[in-house]
């Protein structure tokens, strides 16, 4: 029999559904592979009880003919998902000892789906960040090394942990909540598929907000099927998010299945080739576009003519809204108190003690862009340039039916790199920013290796509420792309 | 726009942060660095173009204004770190308070 971890979440349906295996011998595969490389300080939580008691209540539904989407399949849960009965952090001191008594609806819908949760996932803390480093509980480890050199890398951020669980085989799929690429970054860097669906598409309740106007929960998994069969799982209409879609779910699995882009128009932003992007990217790229061509879509040129100020105008809009969403936590209500002489220093002490450096860096640049006198200076000129980069995409979106770009200017960096200059760090996200602003669905596929045997990934943007299209070029790219290597050295 | 020690520390006490008085002066750094780099959004002329709040161009519904919850307040009350006084201990879904430190002499 095939070895159980090596299989994905579409095989290990199959191979439940055979009853080749049970749901309780999946899952304990699994959990031994989070016992054996606990190494890589992917998970900040490991709940192999729970997953044990909900693998055997999955055989259970199985027995009675009543088997979900994902029945019995393993999950790894970003840290920022609420979870109840579930120690929930953000990679936060200041939610220390924080046990939710609710279910965010994401992970709801999965465990409705019938898949069981293994463990809770590392992250830069509330999810700022580009490499995992940010989080209280110390950064990631990245599966992947490059060649002949021993040096630990980041998997990347925010989701960090949920990558790397995929990428060393712990877990076949894993949720992530992406902002301004904090899925697509770390798939890119960890050689696996990460997909954030449209704005509206996956209901944000339950999820520890960041910034409410772009957070997204999203899939990471190992293929495209994949990645479709989670977002089938997670997505659909909440009532209890007033900012999630009230659209039917379609069925992003088939789209997956179906690689047929003949006639499809490839979009090719002229303004992604930006400095400090590595060669070896801008060569994949190409070599991406020739892989799409060949597969019967026909590449345009289009342009994005504001892309180059996504990036600073996220860096308005982001902290912003940060700076208001964690005024919440306050010593009063959840997580971390430190006493003070009285209330004010109560507070002041508290979220000093309780909040990392960037956390504490993005909440002050939020407090100053909002304060009098500021507001319209920043925060209103950057909503504009936010209007001006949606239309871009409006009519870049005339001409053809996806986009294809890198997902990042570089492979995974080392340990460290890039801590003492924020601006540099906030450079990772220079592909993913942009469709973040205007709201639209974005999957990094894994795409080639570069000259140290590092993952290298390719983005494929869609149409709003269009990851059906988006889905089916992904198919097609990772069928052209042919990429089987696995991470070693972890 | 570069901020000075005394602007880091005025933001910091509206955002409630204690910041220890020897980091104000590199975080003034770190946060001018970046107001700074910001600053070339004054290229774009966006006289004319509206702010956009919400991206969706889905019609979001109205919920019914109905009450959806409640009779919850142990649920509520139950991480709260200063500890929870609850108006009748034996029903703890009764209601109840968080608590803070003394603000009334």
């Amino acid at each position: 029999m095939a070895v159980l971890t090596d299989l994905t979440i579409a095989q290990l349906a199959a191979t439940l559904a055979k009853k080749e295996a049970s749901a309780v011998e999946v899952t304990d595969a699994h959990l031994k592979k989070l016992d054996e490389h606990r190494a890589l300080n992917a998970f900040i939580t490991e709940t192999p009880e729970k997953a044990r008691e909900m693998a055997k209540a999955s055989d259970a539904r199985r027995v009675k003919g009543e088997a979900g989407l994902l029945e019995g399949v393993p999950l790894a849960i970003k840290d920022l998902f609420c979870t109840e009965g579930v120690e929930t952090t953000a990679a936060s001191n200041i939610l220390k000892g924080f046990v939710p008594t609710y279910e965010s609806t994401v992970t709801s819908n999965l465990w409705k789906s019938g898949a069981v949760m293994v463990g809770k996932t590392n992250l830069d803390e509330f999810a700022m960040g580009s490499s995992n480093m940010t989080s209280h509980f110390g950064g990631v480890e990245n599966p992947w090394k490059r060649k002949g050199d021993n040096r630990k890398l980041v998997p990347g951020g925010s989701s960090g942990g949920s990558a790397a669980a995929v990428a060393a085989y712990m877990v076949p799929g894993s949720t992530g909540t992406d902002t301004g690429g904090s899925i697509r970054q770390p798939a890119a860097f960890c050689g696996i598929v990460g997909l954030k669906p449209t704005y509206g598409r996956c209901s944000r309740w339950g999820v520890v907000a960041f910034a409410s106007s772009l957070d997204q929960p999203g899939p990471f998994t190992r293929t495209v099927e994949d990645a479709a069969l989670m977002l089938q799982a997670m997505a659909g209409h909440d009532p209890k998010d007033s900012t999630s879609a009230p659209l039917p779910v379609p069925d992003f699995a088939a789209a997956a299945r179906d690689p047929n882009i003949k006639g499809l128009k490839v979009g090719i932003p002229k303004e992604y080739r930006v400095d400090g992007t590595s060669e070896e990217i801008v060569a994949l790229w190409a070599k991406g576009v020739e892989m799409l061509k060949a597969a019967g879509a026909e590449p345009v040129e289009v342009s994005l003519p504001h892309s180059k100020y996504a990036l600073p105008a996220y860096y308005i809009v982001a902290p912003a809204e940060c700076s208001s969403n964690l005024a919440r936590y306050d010593g009063v209500r959840f997580g971390l108190r430190v006493p003070g002489k009285d209330l004010p220093e109560m507070y002041q002490n508290t979220r000093g003690a309780g909040f990392g450096k960037e956390t504490r860096r993005r909440i002050l640049i939020g407090t100053y862009v909002l304060s009098a006198g500021y507001y319209d200076a920043y925060y209103k000129k950057a909503q504009r340039i936010r209007t001006l980069i949606a239309r871009d995409f409006k009519q870049a979106f005339e001409t053809c039916d996806v986009l294809l770009t890198p997902t990042a200017p570089t492979a995974a960096f080392a340990a460290g790199d890039k801590m003492d200059d924020p601006v540099a760090m906030y450079l990772n996200d220079v592909f993913t920013i942009p469709a973040s602003m205007a709201g639209l669905p974005g999957i990094s596929v894994p795409a080639g290796l570069d000259k140290d045997g590092l993952p290298l990934g390719l983005q494929l943007i869609g149409r709003a509420f269009d990851e059906v299209t988006m889905l089916r070029a992904a198919a097609a790219l990772e069928k052209a792309a042919a990429f089987t290597v696995r991470a070693t050295g972890y | 726009m570069s901020l000075d020690k005394d602007t880091v520390a005025r933001i910091a006490r509206l955002a409630r942060l204690k910041v220890p008085d020897e980091e104000l002066a590199p975080l003034a750094g770190e946060l001018s660095g970046i107001l700074a780099w910001i600053e070339q959004l004054n290229e774009v002329d966006t006289n004319n173009v509206e702010p956009l709040s919400s991206v969706s161009d889905v019609t979001l519904p109205m919920r019914a204004d109905k009450v959806t919850d409640g009779g919850i307040a142990a649920k509520v009350l139950a991480n709260a770190p200063g500890g929870a006084v609850y108006i009748d201990p034996s029903d703890k879904n009764a209601g109840g308070f968080f608590t803070v430190p003394k603000v009334v002499e």
